[in-house]
């Protein structure tokens, strides 16, 4: 039986190399984005593109530091919160008065503070960031509730809500997706054209190496969290205005949307692998995806179910590469070499 | 590696403090917005026709809170089988998730779908409001039903049952059933909840009429809406008032803990339990005499009304105005209210005659 699967693998080995996931994933979105187009007359028209980018934006921008993150083998679990805190603060200050030209600076100078306390738990006492951040996760929504409790805060200035809603005038591009646009050339050309790039891409691969290498692996790192809150409090504060409402429990489960699109995009949970294109590919591909399947009244378990597996596939598939990958290298099956003393 | 951290935090307080020092002078605050004046309201230019007919295959979608939810599915049910009544196709779509911003993709879809009209029930008032005002501004007619989006953001309200007769008549049906005499106590939902503090306001005021001068409300307790936590309140209510003659519980969940407990304890037949509950929820109590009475608005009214408000929005008969009439099938007529509001009707009573019509 082993002989054969090797043989099958060597045999499709050759196109694999070809085919990297992050690529898949873009044909995969040109396909449905096509599909679409010649399926349903309402999903390939400007106002319907332009509404489901908007939506997508919150998502898009976090999941830029996200990758990063992930790059470099961490997770940040409490975007969701520090965004649903940020809306919360927005929410509370507005209301007591005070200038929402003061409130934006401040909101993200706590969205820092946040990040900066994910980081330093993480760096300073070497916790696992999954387990840090499901802790802040609780925690910052919990301060979010403490500051706006149930209330629900509207009522923002029309010149700010339509820098959250409006579009770039002459396009159909909505503001928040054009700082996206700026932010994702920066995060892109960071990650893949310089040595901080290159550096994220050594911790996630072997975070010792790098070590030794001289690379300062928790500064950095710390500044991923930070730039990590910074950004979802960002996204917190854009979140508000489009929507128009403050709330203690904007942003629910968003961190799972942002973590999946990550995934989807081909970015290597354990780190050291995966490209910024793809993970922009698989934030466009969920959510058009979810935008032409409720187009078409697909209900919403369908349309979960669709993500989900989408989403399983994504992780299982550039492991099955890799297998056969391996296998093809070492054709005769690997004798473990006993440990020595 | 701990200074060079270190200095990294500071400098991120600066860069704080720095861009607040800033914008601290001058800026937009809630005071400088309101001060403006605000733009006046559009006038609709369209004018109704109560004569029009009711147009056939009207296409209208209902937007629920969130799909799966037992109320809501009945009220979205007999909506959509209004719409067979008026040879139009309605369907049911929503979110998974009560979220406040969850429904807004959905409305967005409608939209691109040209329905005739989009029935809502908000889960935030404003969150809503700009992609209506589109769907809106595209001609599509938008009725809220069950919970209000912002009344500009919507052509009609269907309120299921004006707060102030939700309050009064609960305390009215007690005070029938413990001959206007004795201690009362609510139990509600939770502290801050806005229906059930809004109904007990006006319980309040209907107790200060001199026909209930021999009725004292001796406390509001809150069971949260969780089955455990009502049936011990109800438990602490009967141990710390012993001459406690009623409880009103303004809420499904706290009437059919309130009634279990009772039911099961010496208190039975001493203490009158009645509130707002489905029927499904107190059948058992009301057939084992725990509880005589109870009351709750027909959801499959409120849907059936809401389906034919929309019908009627689209055909042209309203246009959503003050003192506009419309007819709602079996129903029958109805008259729009200030703010666009239509209001179904008194809270429907249920007793032991006719528990057995309904099932929900």
């Amino acid at each position: 039986m082993a002989p054969d699967v090797t043989a099958v693998n060597s045999a499709r080995a050759p196109l694999s190399r070809f085919l990297r996931w992050d690529v898949l994933v873009g044909i995969l979105l040109v396909v449905v984005f096509i599909g679409g187009a010649a399926g349903s007359p309402e999903f390939a028209n400007i106002d319907n593109l332009s509404f489901a980018l908007g939506d997508l934006g919150e998502i898009a921008l976090i999941a830029l530091a996200m990758t990063l993150l992930v790059v470099a083998a961490e997770v940040d679990l409490s975007v969701a919160s520090v965004l649903g805190l940020s809306s919360a603060l927005v929410g509370n200050l507005w209301d007591a008065g005070w200038a929402i030209e003061t409130i934006i600076p401040l909101v993200i100078v706590v969205g820092a503070v946040c990040g900066l306390v994910n980081g330093l738990l993480v760096t300073r006492l070497g916790l696992p960031s999954l387990a840090v951040t499901i802790g802040t996760l609780a925690l910052y929504r919990g301060l979010a509730l403490v500051v706006l409790g149930d209330r629900a805060i509207a009522e923002f200035p029309q010149t700010y809500v339509n820098l959250a809603v409006g579009d770039v005038p002459g396009t159909p591009i909505p503001y928040p997706v054009a700082v996206f646009a700026v932010l994702a050339v920066i995060t892109a050309v960071l990650l893949h054209a310089t040595g901080f790039g290159r550096a994220l891409f050594a911790i996630g691969a072997q975070v010792e190496a790098a070590h030794f290498a001289g690379i300062r692996v928790k500064r950095i790192k710390l500044i991923l969290f930070v730039v990590s809150g910074v950004v979802a409090a960002f996204a917190g504060v854009v979140y508000t205005l489009r929507y128009g409402s403050a709330r203690a429990d904007n942003g629910s489960g968003l961190e799972l949307a942002v973590i999946a699109a990550v995934l989807l995009g081909g970015v290597d949970f354990d780190g050291g692998r995966g490209t910024l294109g793809g993970v922009i590919a698989g934030v466009l591909l969920i959510g058009l995806l979810r935008n032409l399947l409720m187009l078409n009244d697909v209900s919403t378990e369908i349309q979960s179910i669709v993500t989900g597996l989408l989403l399983v596939i994504s992780v299982i598939t550039p492991r099955l590469v890799a297998v056969a990958r391996q296998r093809r290298r070492v054709p005769s099956p690997v004798v473990p070499t006993p440990p020595t003393t | 590696m701990f200074t060079s951290s270190r200095r990294f935090t500071s400098a991120v307080a600066m860069v704080g403090l720095v861009s607040l020092g800033l914008a601290a002078c001058g800026g937009t605050t809630k005071e400088s917005v309101s001060s403006q004046a605000p733009a006046a309201p559009e006038q609709s230019s369209a004018t109704a026709n109560p004569n029009a007919p009711l147009k056939e295959g009207l296409k209208i979608a209902f937007l629920p809170k969130q799909i799966n939810n037992p109320y809501e599915t009945i009220v979205d049910k007999a909506g959509i089988e209004a719409a067979a009544e008026y040879k139009g196709t309605a369907k049911e779509v929503g979110p998974s998730d009560a979220s406040a911003s969850s429904q807004v993709s959905y409305i967005n879809t409608l939209i691109q779908q040209q329905q005739d009209a989009i029935l809502i029930a908000a889960n935030d008032a404003n969150a809503v409001c700009g992609p209506l005002k589109q769907a809106m501004t595209k001609g599509i007619k938008v009725v809220s039903y069950d919970s209000d989006a912002s009344k500009d953001c919507r052509n009609l309200f269907i309120n299921q049952a004006s707060s102030e007769e939700v309050g009064r008549s609960e305390v009215k049906m007690l005070a029938d059933m413990i001959d206007h005499k004795g201690e009362i106590a609510v139990l509600s939902a939770t502290a801050n909840a806005t229906n059930q503090n809004t109904w007990i306001e006006f319980m309040k005021d209907e107790l200060t009429k001199p026909e209930y001068k021999d009725m004292k409300l001796v406390k509001v307790a809150y069971g949260d809406d969780d089955d455990q936590k009502s049936f011990q309140e109800t438990q602490g209510l009967l141990q710390a008032y012993p001459d406690l003659k009623g409880i009103i519980a303004p809420t499904t969940v706290g009437i059919a803990a309130a009634a279990r407990y009772v039911s099961g304890s010496k208190y039975k037949g001493k203490i009158v339990v009645t509130g707002l509950g489905t029927p499904n929820q107190m059948r058992e109590f009301v057939k084992n005499g725990t509880v005589e009475k109870f009351a709750l608005w027909n959801p499959k009214d409120l849907g059936y009304l809401a389906s034919y408000a929309a019908a009627s929005l689209a055909s042209g008969q309203i246009t959503g105005a003050e003192g506009e009439k419309f007819k709602a099938g079996k129903l029958g007529e109805f008259t729009i209210g200030k703010d666009g509001e239509v209001i179904l009707g008194p809270p429907f009573t249920f007793d032991a005659q006719n528990i057995d019509d309904f099932d929900y």
